[in-house]
């Protein structure tokens, strides 16, 4: 089952290979992993989405607590979170054909960022479903070329204390 | 106070109350060597390898309970300690590495003896640092000490470029460590604690099973009050041996692969496992699936990530062992609780009677059982440390020694490190200068960091070296006997090179040979008696194995070798159980 963890570390040097090297040396996987600071600069989040069952899951979290650079670990619920990841498609667009991916790049609220003479690239943001689906759709043009950022999450307002 | 950053690190290594440093110098570091050299109160003890170092802090923190400290240089003198950082990092053991590193400005261009330590030692440190600015030096030092000695000890490196250690800072002690994400959880939950407390008052077969965290914690006084007021039966690990007197009529002997039968019979028949410091580390525990698998467990850990790692448990405490044994112990008072253990002490009686270990005993060959029971013998009432080696002399010490108090005890545990015992000797011997030290050793692993014998001499530590001397590497023998159709590949080792009585003496040390038992007695007792290290080369039975044994990934109570016995569903009586219980 993939889980999503909200982890809060100092943000100081050699940190994120700290918790890669944990991850990697107990033999836990990471779908994909994001780090920025917060609102808060001496401190970053990761956002790391890992498939794992209660157990790997609680030992996870247990050993990332172990590291000393680490504040905080959540494991975000998925009915109450907020997640998004960001695409870049470059997408394969003769002429006559641009309007038809534009039109789908409008239904998917995404944004054309540039424009070439056979291709054009298309900013997306949204959950993993909705960027599957654009996607998929996408994919009958040609992409030629495709960068995300792996996903952030924050917690619902609601569950704010 | 305008100083270098070097002078502060001695400034801060004596306000930590530091007494001894082990080291070996190199470019980088000469800055801080050179403010070590007139350093008030700091010993500074020169090793002959940085391994040796590292293993000497390791058992003066293991003896004293006070971090042990390290210093070496960059590139290679860094890369030399990783063994026994490991070593400390497995058996949590606090100590403090600080190494020099090439100067800021060209780190990370593979600059001459560069090398990424901090990088090499992330999976076996408690934490790292790399220094990059003199005036961090106090938060880092006072970070360093704290993080190594509190919660679950263990090793901390601080890796110091040359620039950073000759460069000027304002100096002020640091006023308290600060570090948001580490706050070790001490007492026990109290909740946890009574139902802790409520299986014990009930449980008709209750087990203490103690390891190195009640060592850790301090706490062998508290565990022996907990026990004798329930009068609870005491199995402990070999990281916890001293942790309870082994000639006390509770103690049940050491768990595992080559541990008691009665021991493991006691294990497998339980009806409450009291898990307190003890990590079901797998040479312990065989299959998981067998282990234990009659009781309710409690596992007392100060580190929460080993609680439920191995084993899925009951009733989970975290804290640490001493103040949660003593808040189990004030529970129990409260409730009025009493022992309740006689029919159960009486089957463990019962089994400890019949399968004692066992050696057949020999009027010309010298067996090694036999030399371990001698050192017994003839250490008595001497109060000693011992230290080991790793492999079968290692195993016939825990089944031969008696260890009755803490901290007396010194061995690699969890990584198994061949070399540690003497320079964990030379380290000992340093934190207990009072106390006769002895490595109980093999030919194999002595080779390893033999070269510490200089160390010995130099200092005038007057560690004694007992090598089980059969030729070959014992244990590796054995196992290619019992699992390799005796397929001796690259396991023997001639007994006669070096000769150990030579080599002793080429280090100006003490060198003596038995080779009948006859001579035994007398070799053991001159080496004891002299007034310097000594080495005696007891040449042993070469082909004898440690028994019992659990066989790699086997069920404990089924056991290879020793008096036979069959499983623990064949060995309890349980009619006479009942009829005693009754």
């Amino acid at each position: 089952m993939k889980h999503t963890l909200s982890v809060l570390v100092e943000n100081k040097p050699g940190v994120l290979t700290r918790v890669a090297s944990l991850f990697a040396r107990r033999g836990f996987n990471i779908d994909s992993l994001a780090v920025g600071t917060t609102e808060d600069p001496t401190i970053s989040r990761m956002t790391i989405v890992v498939s794992a069952d209660e157990t790997a899951l609680e030992q996870i979290t247990k050993q990332l607590y172990k590291l000393i650079n680490v504040l905080k670990v959540q494991d975000l619920d998925p009915e109450e979170m907020i997640d998004r990841e960001l695409v870049l498609y470059k997408v394969s667009a003769a002429p006559e054909r641009r309007h038809e991916i534009i039109e789908i790049a409008n239904v998917f609220r995404a944004k054309i960022v540039d424009v070439g003479r056979a291709s054009l690239t298309i900013e997306a943001t949204g959950t993993g479903d909705k960027l599957a689906a654009m996607e998929d759709l996408l994919r009958a043009y040609g992409i030629k070329e495709l960068a995300r950022t792996g996903k952030i999450a924050l917690a619902r307002g609601s569950r704010d204390a | 106070m305008k100083m270098t950053g070097a002078q502060a690190m001695v400034r801060l290594l004596q306000k930590e109350g530091v007494e001894v440093v082990f080291g070996y110098p190199g470019g980088v570091v000469l800055p801080l060597f050179d403010a070590l050299y007139e350093a008030e109160g700091i010993r500074v003890i020169l090793t002959r390898h940085e391994q040796g170092a590292t293993h000497a802090a390791d058992a003066y923190a293991r003896v004293t309970g006070k971090p042990g400290v390290v210093i070496v240089t960059s590139g290679p003198g860094a890369a030399n300690t990783v063994t026994g950082i490991a070593n400390a990092y497995m058996d949590s053991v606090p100590i403090v590495v600080i190494t020099g590193q090439v100067a800021t400005h060209v780190l990370g261009t593979d600059a001459f003896q560069e090398t990424d330590i901090t990088g090499i030692t992330i999976p076996i440190t408690k934490h790292n640092y790399l220094v990059d600015d003199p005036a961090d030096i106090p938060s880092i030092m006072a970070e360093a000490f704290h993080i190594a000695s509190t919660g679950r000890p263990g090793p901390v490196l601080i890796d110091l470029p040359v620039d950073v250690s000759r460069g000027e800072i304002d100096f002020t002690y640091p006023e308290r460590v600060n570090l948001p994400g580490y706050k070790p959880t001490v007492k026990g939950h109290a909740k946890q604690v009574h139902q802790a407390a409520a299986l014990i008052a009930k449980a008709r077969k209750p087990l203490l099973y103690v390891g190195g965290g009640v060592l850790s914690s301090n706490g062998a006084k508290e565990l022996k009050e907990l026990a004798e007021l329930m009068q609870l039966p005491v199995v402990t690990t070999l990281m916890g041996k001293g942790a309870f007197p082994e000639d006390h009529h509770l103690f049940v002997g050491m768990p595992g692969m080559h541990g008691g039968k009665f021991t493991n019979y006691a294990i497998t028949e339980t009806d409450l496992l009291l898990g307190v410091g003890v990590r079901f580390d797998d040479r312990v525990t065989g299959k998981l699936a067998t282990f234990a698998s009659k009781a309710k467990v409690v596992h007392v850990d100060v580190d929460p990530a080993e609680i439920g790692k191995n084993r899925p448990v009951d009733v989970p405490i975290v804290g640490d062992a001493r103040a949660v044994i003593s808040a189990i112990t004030a529970e129990l008072r409260k409730m009025n609780a009493e022992p309740r253990t006689d029919a159960w002490m009486h089957v463990i009686d019962d089994w400890r009677a019949r399968y004692p270990f066992h050696y057949h005993t020999s009027e010309t060959a010298i067996m090694p059982q036999y030399v371990v029971e001698r050192v017994r013998e003839l250490t008595k009432g001497r109060p000693t440390v011992f230290t080991t080696e790793v492999g079968q002399n290692q195993m016939w010490a825990c089944q031969y020694l008696r260890i009755t108090e803490p901290r007396t005890w010194v061995s690699s545990g969890g990584l198994g490190t061949m070399g540690f015992g003497l320079p964990a000797a030379i380290g000992a011997q340093l934190g207990r200068p009072d106390h006769l030290v002895i490595d109980i050793a093999g030919d194999g692993s002595i080779q390893m960091n033999s070269q510490e014998l200089a160390t010995a001499a130099i200092n005038k530590l007057p560690v004694k070296v007992v090598i089980l001397n059969n030729g070959y590497l014992g244990m590796v023998r054995q196992w290619q006997e019992l699992f390799y159709e005796h397929r001796y590949s690259s396991s023997t080792l001639p007994q006669d090179c070096p000769d150990f009585v030579k080599l002793a003496e080429a280090y100006g040390c003490f060198g003596i040979r038995a080779t009948t038992p006859a001579e035994l007695d007398d070799a053991l007792v001159a080496a004891f008696a002299y007034d310097g290290p000594a080495i005696v080369d007891v040449r042993v039975e070469r082909e004898e194995n440690v028994f019992p044994m659990v066989a790699p990934g086997g069920s404990i109570d089924e056991m290879l070798g020793g008096i036979p016995g069959g499983p623990v569903s064949e060995m309890l009586d349980e009619e006479l159980f009942e009829e005693v219980w009754e």
